[in-house]
């Protein structure tokens, strides 16, 4: 089968496997979100039988249905994009998640193409100058750098920049003065509010990058091909991006697939510290809230982002290394 | 004797004394040289291994500070003077917080509790990851589908809200549970990348001839493979360890895991939002904590750089004498972000 077409494929499966893992964790989990609505809900003074009715309104499941029939509800809710009301806020949850998304998104997309493109460069410096005092300082700067874990940066950037000397705004993800739109002051504002943000989760993630970029490059620099290359006389800045840059980047794009992840998990923190309202400041703010609906919508919603976001990194993959789709077998 | 490894078949007609022992002795001594002793010499060659391991080193002393109750616990009040800047009074090394609570004892308090966790975190993360991806790896066909599709389901779930969500129902506040569950799905992406290194290795001539001799699935993985990836392992298991105190600070610094008593992110937590956020009075007691992270983290890191060198085969070469293939370290799985 097409590589394409089989990859494409995996998407509805994997997102119907999350699904039902939320559903799992939503419903089976002894003192699990429905045990605990339950309570929360018995404890505001409900009627032990109207719960269940007010159940079925916040979370589309009805609590006195078989278990399949509860599973088929919440799948056919999913799909058609109803997850129930937020307790706390009043209002349906895809709403709020519709609101949220976007900035999570922008925040997650702008800090890893800069935190990827700036490590490719100054790994690939520092290659190609391997040992000199900029290799050195860089390589002890970057080591350094990954023993520091972001929210530390946005802890202290916050600190300094924001609470003592006032240069960036403590919270929000725009100006509630300006109206939002396609504007100049508009697009300001809202870069002034994700500066912070951006520059401490690009800053956790440099200096491994570069690191990778390093080692990936000198090791390509040794290799017999690119030896060739300068025998023949091939110009300097040729052999450096279409010989060593490109092989460099091929192992670390793998990677990338992974850090995705390990980055849209981690806005959670982040904009929990910046009040940055995207969908993990949500996340948080709806468990402490005991809001479970919308805490449940969070969690599904982060997960089938970093679903696409996959397939889409997937999918450039292979134009850039046509051995993935060559081959049948699905290396990574 | 018959001996079973191929390498002493030879020596045997030639030891005229004790060939009985030769299988034995000389095999324990052989795991030791290749094992242990080598690898520790090459990796203890670079300074970075011997900082690193003086830096962890000194986190475990402070442990055993703690267990053997050699500085005092943490209370409030136990000073009189609040807010008190580190390196000020003998009685007090890095200062007091808010309600008058000797800052380094609360640090001393909580490392035998993070130590634990990290420990169970990397063991956890680690065993799991080799397990599967020996087994996907090595055998291949259904299996392999099987398993990788498992683990990408796994890889598709981000991590931290996955342990928020699941802290929410497990409540953990045992430090091995918490490493457990703060490492959850850790293992699918480590997995993925042992896989591929297997993928490489079982096609080594001495794989296959262990096949043709009918030696089962389970002896060829402990023999033939584990010995070529577990430096590569060991790697990744600081570097899972590395994660987990990442994130586990990260996750009590917004206040989503259950906690009894303090520990480092806890820490965090309170000087950040009970005022240490706006006078500059109080940045000591919110560096304190980040400086107890930052140090253990970079101990680890510099550990695992140092033991990256085990994988370079020139380096090794010079210790041993002999060329060994070992897979180059690519390192890009679980890059450096938490």
């Amino acid at each position: 089968m097409n590589y394409y077409l089989r990859r494409t494929l995996r998407i509805p499966a994997t997102i119907l496997a999350v699904a039902t893992l939320t559903f799992g964790l939503i419903r089976l989990l002894p003192g699990g979100p429905f045990t605990q609505l339950r309570i929360q809900l018995l404890q505001r003074g409900i009627p032990a039988d109207q719960v269940d009715a007010r159940i079925q309104a916040l979370q589309n499941i009805r609590p006195d249905a078989p278990l399949w029939q509860q599973y088929i509800d919440y799948m056919i809710g999913v799909v058609q994009l109803d997850l129930g009301r937020s307790i706390s806020l009043g209002e349906p949850v895809i709403n709020v998640l519709a609101r949220a998304l976007p900035w999570t998104v922008f925040l997650v997309v702008t800090s890893t193409v800069l935190m990827f493109v700036l490590g490719v460069l100054i790994g690939a410096v520092q290659a190609y100058w391997e040992g000199s005092w900029f290799d050195q300082v860089t390589s002890g700067a970057s080591i350094f750098l990954m023993s520091i874990p972001y929210y530390i940066f946005a802890v202290i950037g916050l600190f300094f920049l924001s609470f003592q000397l006032g240069w960036f705004p403590t919270g929000n993800a725009a100006a509630r003065s300006v109206q939002p739109g396609f504007t100049v002051a508009y697009i300001q504002t809202v870069l002034y509010h994700a500066a912070l943000p951006i520059a401490s989760f690009t800053l956790g993630g440099i200096g491994s990058t570069a690191l990778n970029m390093r080692g990936n490059s000198i090791q390509v620099l040794g290799e017999e091909f690119v030896e060739v290359a300068r025998l023949r006389g091939l110009s300097d800045n040729r052999i450096a991006t279409s010989y060593v840059a490109k092989n460099a980047i091929l192992p670390m794009y793998t990677g990338l697939l992974l850090q995705i992840g390990f980055r849209l998990g981690g806005t959670v923190v982040l904009e929990e510290i910046f009040s940055y309202p995207g969908l993990g400041y949500y996340l948080i703010a709806a468990v402490n809230a005991n809001d479970y609906p919308l805490m449940m919508g969070c969690f599904l919603v982060i997960t089938v982002t970093l679903v696409v976001a996959v397939f889409i990194a997937d999918l450039t993959y292979g134009l850039i290394d046509p051995r993935i789709s060559a081959g049948d077998s699905d290396a990574y | 004797m018959p001996t079973e490894d191929e390498g002493s078949d030879e020596f045997d007609w030639r030891a005229d004394e004790s060939a009985g022992e030769v299988g034995f002795r000389d095999r324990l001594e052989e795991i030791y040289q290749h094992s242990i002793r080598e690898p520790a010499l090459v990796a203890w060659s670079d300074m970075r291994t011997r900082i690193g391991f003086f830096i962890v080193s000194f986190y475990v002393v402070m442990a055993l500070v703690d267990v053997f109750g050699l500085w005092r616990n943490a209370s409030p009040n136990q000073s009189m003077h609040r807010l008190l800047p580190p390196f000020q009074s003998l009685k007090y090394p890095l200062g007091t917080t808010q309600s008058g609570i000797d800052l380094l004892a609360l640090i001393i308090d909580s490392t035998p509790f993070i130590l634990l966790m990290v420990f169970a975190g990397g063991v956890w993360a680690t065993t799991l990851a080799v397990l599967v991806g020996t087994v996907s790896g090595y055998k291949g066909g259904r299996v392999d589908t099987v398993i990788t599709t498992i683990s990408d389901f796994f890889m598709a779930i981000p991590g931290l809200p996955l342990v928020i969500v699941l802290a929410i129902t497990l409540s953990p506040e045992n430090p091995l549970l918490l490493g457990v569950v703060l490492t959850i799905n850790y293992w699918a992406g480590l997995g993925r990348s042992i896989r591929s290194q297997v993928l490489s290795i079982r096609e080594n001539s001495y794989v296959e001839a262990s096949r043709t001799m009918g030696t089962g699935t389970l002896r060829i993985i402990r023999k033939d493979i584990l010995p070529n990836i577990m430096p590569y392992v060991l790697v990744n298991f600081v570097k899972a360890a590395r994660y987990t105190i990442f994130a586990s600070v990260g996750l009590y610094f917004i206040g989503v895991l259950p906690y009894s008593g303090q520990n480092w992110g806890v820490t965090l937590n309170n000087a950040y939002y009970q005022g240490g956020l706006f006078t500059m009075q109080a940045v000591h007691w919110l560096l304190v904590p980040i400086a107890a992270i930052v140090g253990l983290a970079f101990g680890l890191l510099l550990l695992s750089q140092g033991m990256d060198r085990i994988f370079n085969p020139r380096v090794r070469t010079r210790f041993s004498g002999e060329s060994e293939s070992v897979e180059e370290a690519d390192d890009s799985s679980t890059g450096g972000l938490m």
